[in-house]
């Protein structure tokens, strides 16, 4: 009966959602959507009359060349502190959950890992590594950035987690490393307030779009926002595969 | 299309919201109705015939159509928060789990 009612309840709802999307005059049809008339046109032109050219366009108003880049941490890098702290307060959560434990002990495995398990995802490990950095240092210019760059060098720690049954990661550096890179954002937006006009301002010259050492603070800052993400989904995975000694 | 389609994740995920009570599977009809939203946001940005937002040497200028880039910044803040109160949630779930040994929640009593 209840299901009934649920199924009921949902239908009507989506039904109501559907109804007025359709033949709605503000809402496009899919593969519709004039860019002209959003502000979107902004951001991919930089805000300038002329075509900004991939490897040639010289101190563009935005520098990297990858624009959801530009958008995340150049137009609107304040959203994205207050999202990094969103991170840092759940894992805060996490910590005073599951952190607890008098006497910590990792979880044990099913099985007893042997040699060449280990030694494999130590060569896995320092790939995975090199990827997720080579992620985080050319956010600006490809694909990727500090979010996924970060999950990946978290995701290496899970798998020597995973693979090797007496490893411990060593969870006040994660903390000490976290909380450095916080703090330095935080920094960086204060000086771009007292060099420039605005918190977070970008106050190095942006160079030429597409080069690797270009848009001023914006790769800093996705380096940096790289080691918080990282060290802080690797501090969660720490805390979730780590229960109380039972005596 | 893809919108309706999206709009019918996340119905299915509402529906599986309010039948279900077991904890794991709240959070993952949670998780649906949150990969339903990304979808739908981002599919409000597509063009026809766009191109990534992305500059490269290849597609080299700003005069070239490209697809909405504000959805996709949106949703890259979407997901890092989704993951954020995903891991908020098991870790209650764990907890529930290590005190009352069930993840039900009508079995969980007071003791």
């Amino acid at each position: 009966m209840k299901k009934i009612l649920a199924f009921i309840l949902t239908m009507g709802l989506g039904a109501l959602v559907i109804i007025s999307l359709s033949n709605n005059e503000f809402f496009p049809e899919f593969g519709m959507a004039d860019l002209t008339e959003r502000v979107s046109i902004e951001y991919i032109t930089k805000g300038s009359a002329l075509d900004v050219i991939f490897n040639q366009t010289n101190n563009p108003e935005s520098g990297p060349a990858n624009i959801v880049t530009s958008i995340v941490i150049d137009y609107r890098s304040f959203d994205t502190l207050g999202e990094v702290t969103v991170l840092f307060i759940s894992s805060l959560g996490i910590a005073l959950l599951l952190g607890g434990a008098a006497i910590p002990k990792r979880l044990d495995l099913n099985f007893k890992p042997n040699f060449m398990l280990r030694v494999g995802s130590r060569a896995l490990f320092s790939i995975i590594i090199m990827t997720g950095v080579y992620v985080i240092s050319h956010g600006h210019l490809t694909p990727g950035g500090g979010f996924p760059g970060g999950t990946m060098i978290a995701s290496a720690f899970l798998l020597l987690y995973l693979a090797d049954d007496q490893f411990r990661a060593k969870i006040k550096g994660f903390k000490i490393m976290e909380s450095i890179a916080g703090s330095l954002y935080v920094i960086i937006g204060l000086i771009g307030l007292i060099l420039a006009d605005q918190f977070l301002e970008n106050f190095l010259p942006n160079g030429t779009v597409g080069v690797l050492i270009s848009s001023g603070i914006l790769p800093v800052v996705y380096i940096l926002i790289g080691l918080k993400v990282g060290s802080e989904i690797s501090g969660i995975i720490d805390h979730f595969l780590t229960e109380e000694e039972v005596l | 299309m893809i919108q309706y389609a999206a709009i019918l994740l996340i119905f299915i995920g509402l529906y599986g919201l309010l039948t279900n009570r077991n904890i794991i599977k709240i959070i993952i009809s949670l998780n649906i109705i949150e990969i339903g939203l990304n979808i739908f946001i981002i599919s409000i940005g597509f063009v026809f015939d766009g191109i990534a937002p992305i500059m490269t040497s290849v597609n080299n200028s700003s005069a070239l159509i490209y697809v909405d880039p504000v959805p996709q910044a949106l949703v890259l803040t979407a997901i890092v928060i989704g993951v954020g109160t995903t891991a908020l949630g098991l870790a209650l779930a764990k907890n529930i789990h290590s005190k009352y040994k069930t993840l039900e929640i009508d079995e969980v009593e007071e003791s």
